[in-house]
């Protein structure tokens, strides 16, 4: 337990912490390291998303904690115990699979009662039938589980999960293979059985918005590493790298030179226009960045208009797109310097649509900008948030 | 549209149906009558239709240790067929990678060989100065007179020998078709890898099993060659019974009788077993 050394400033010992740690774990294949030198801490009681595009070694992270993969070094804790080699049917840890993986030769109720038999439980029908009820399938009980539709599959799976009361519930983008309309309705299912038990759910997915709405804390990972955690709002508002800014949502970054460093405001030169940006939202020491700006934080005016943004003004912009989407309208904005910003306008009634071709003149507040460093690559995590 | 494809279907049957009239129904018909002809006659003066149905209890009679013993040695040989059978599936479809073909191959590799001539090379293996008798005359497993030609051991090593790819392959579909997630989701369950073979990969494995054991056991009770050239007289099987009745002894009845009650009795206890293994809802 050499890796505690350094958790002078960690909330708790391994020992004492009641929930889910992992310190320095790292998984390779072969030459590919999936998982890097990976710290989490997730408290008991959390739903924690770990977020990212595939391939970013979020599944690998959930199967370590599973116990479906030993992890290459670096030790994971549950409730104060090492259970980093722990086999996986000696762990209390449950796992709603991708797939869901329903044992296709017994019915509903015998796929539910699996975990709770194994583990000798008394009085495993009523327990099944208070569990499917919970999930809305007790019509179900005697069906086999291709008799069932995506979504009754889905709940059974997590039926079957969520009957052994585990420490940690893992959710393996449980919900991708659903379509969107259901999906939603399963997400706020989610969130209130949650809710209701109390356990810890660790939910793996590439959807941002899915993320966002349901866990208290989301993990944004990228490349085997965990680029930015906290809360939704949080990340979103104030992402620190430029792959949370563009995975969670939209960003337009803005090339900028750093002029001067006072004690709360950053001031950047941004071609040719001054810019400020308020020292905690400032993640680059560096003498250049990136602006960083929300399209919807983006106000849109006639040159001269006063708008309600003091602080950052940028004049000379010429309008190349609009797409009128209903709540709201999307511009595309070419600037001076050649780049092309968004903005996204709220259709509150009250202010008129501009036109292709127009003059216009950007403005922002200066806290909802940020900075972020400029040797990261201005589009990384942009694509995937497009499929998505 | 519908009656020329109706009309189709019935042209793509007849091969078939040819075939099977001439090569079963036809035999099979002259098979029943032969097992009802008097016994008096001979094939020199012809036999006589009288409805001897008394062929039947008199084979029987006669013959029911040989009988008894061919479906004996047959459970045996499938037994041990199954267990060699399905570790060799199992770590094929499971734990062969890259060699799985390679493996598959090697299975179906004896084919390429006669029948005759690898049974016959087992007869050099357990040859009474062979290198098997030897080592296990050294281990005091055999007595110094000890021999395994001839023994029931030699009858059902050779039908297990003979008769295993028969069991492998039908296996190896139904392992290689189980979802690795399943297992892996029984062990997230709480099931141990013991408990999580019987609990999932067994019964998904099932329909392998059952006709596995069919494919197996159906020609070795009825084989006569393993007998023959491993065994003796001692472990006389129903097959080389009826083989002598028929080309030795010349006694068609008898044998034509015999080869009936051998063939409803497999096909009873084949019921049976397709019955009871199929209440376990195969998937």
């Amino acid at each position: 337990m050499s890796q505690v050394a350094e958790g002078t400033d960690a909330p708790a010992a391994d020992e004492e912490y009641g929930g889910l740690r992992l310190r320095n774990v790292t998984k390779s294949f072969g030459p590919f390291t999936a998982v890097d030198d990976l710290d989490l801490d997730v408290p008991r009681g959390a739903f924690f998303a770990l977020l990212g595009p595939s391939g970013c070694g979020k599944t690998t992270t959930l199967r370590m904690v599973a116990g479906l993969e030993t992890p290459t070094s670096g030790s994971i804790t549950l409730a104060g115990q090492d259970i980093t080699y722990a086999k996986p049917y000696r762990r209390p840890v449950n796992t709603v699979f991708q797939s869901y993986a329903l044992f296709p030769h017994l019915d509903i109720h015998e796929n539910v009662a699996f975990g709770l038999k194994r583990r000798k439980s008394r009085d495993v029908d009523n327990q099944v039938r208070e569990m499917l009820e919970l999930v809305e399938l007790t019509s179900q009980a005697r069906k086999k589980p291709t008799q069932l539709s995506g979504g009754q599959q889905q709940r059974v799976a997590l039926a079957r999960a969520l009957i052994n009361k585990p420490e940690v519930l893992l959710l393996d983008e449980p919900l991708g293979a659903l379509d969107l309309k259901l999906r939603r309705s399963m997400q706020i299912e989610l969130k209130r059985i949650q809710v209701d038990v109390g356990l810890t759910f660790i939910h793996v997915t590439h959807d941002q918005e899915e993320a966002m709405t349901m866990a208290d804390t989301v993990a944004v990972m990228n490349a085997g590493v965990i680029e930015q955690m906290g809360a939704p709002a949080d990340l979103y508002e104030n992402p620190k790298s430029t792959f949370v800014a563009n995975f969670l949502g939209q960003s337009n970054l803005i090339e900028g030179t750093i002029t001067d460093r006072a004690s709360d405001l950053v001031t950047v030169d941004m071609h040719g226009i001054g810019v400020s940006v308020p020292t905690g939202r400032s993640h680059t020491d560096g003498d250049r960045g990136w602006i960083g700006i929300r399209p919807e934080k983006v106000l849109i005016g006639e040159p001269g208009e006063s708008l309600d943004a003091p602080g950052n003004t940028i004049p000379g912009g010429v309008l190349t797109d609009v797409s009128f989407v209903g709540v709201s309208t999307q511009y595309l904005v070419r600037m001076p310097w050649g780049q092309e910003i968004q903005v996204f306008e709220q259709n509150t009634g009250r202010r008129r649509l501009f036109r292709t071709g127009e003059q216009v003149e950007l403005s922002w507040r200066p806290e909802y900008a940020f900075l972020l460093d400029h040797a990261q690559d201005a589009s990384a995590g942009a694509q995937k948030a497009d499929e998505s | 549209m519908t009656r020329r494809k109706g009309l189709v279907g019935y042209l793509l049957l007849l091969p078939a149906a040819i075939w099977l009239g001439v090569f079963f129904v036809i035999p099979f018909y002259s098979l029943v009558a032969t097992s009802l002809f008097d016994p008096s006659g001979s094939d020199v003066v012809g036999y006589e239709m009288t409805y001897h149905f008394a062929n039947y209890a008199d084979a029987l009679r006669e013959y029911w240790v040989p009988l008894v013993r061919a479906l004996w040695y047959g459970a045996l040989a499938t037994f041990f067929c199954l267990i060699l059978g399905y570790v060799l599936a199992y770590a094929i479809a499971f734990k062969a990678g890259r060699w799985k073909n390679l493996m598959l191959v090697l299975v179906i590799a004896p084919f390429f060989t006669s029948f005759l001539v690898r049974t016959l090379s087992w007869k050099l293996i357990l040859a009474d100065d062979g290198f098997v008798v030897n080592f296990l005359q050294f281990l005091h497993i055999l007595g110094a007179d000890g021999r395994l030609l001839a023994t029931p051991v030699a009858v059902v090593a050779g039908l297990t020998y003979n008769f295993l790819p028969f069991m492998v392959l039908p296996l190896f579909a139904s392992i290689d078709k189980i979802d690795p997630r399943l297992i892996e989701a029984s062990s997230d369950l709480y099931a141990n890898p013991v408990v999580g073979f019987f609990k999932v990969t067994w019964p998904l494995s099932l329909p392998g099993v059952v006709s596995g054991t069919l494919l197996t056991f159906i020609p070795a009770a009825g084989d006569f060659i393993n007998v023959q050239l491993l065994g003796s007289p001692n472990q006389r099987m129903v097959g080389s019974v009826i083989q002598s009745l028929f080309t030795d002894a010349n006694d068609y009845p008898a044998a034509a009788a015999l080869s009936m009650i051998l063939m409803i009795l497999i096909l009873v206890l084949v019921l049976f077993y397709v019955r009871r293994a199929g209440t376990e809802e195969l998937l």
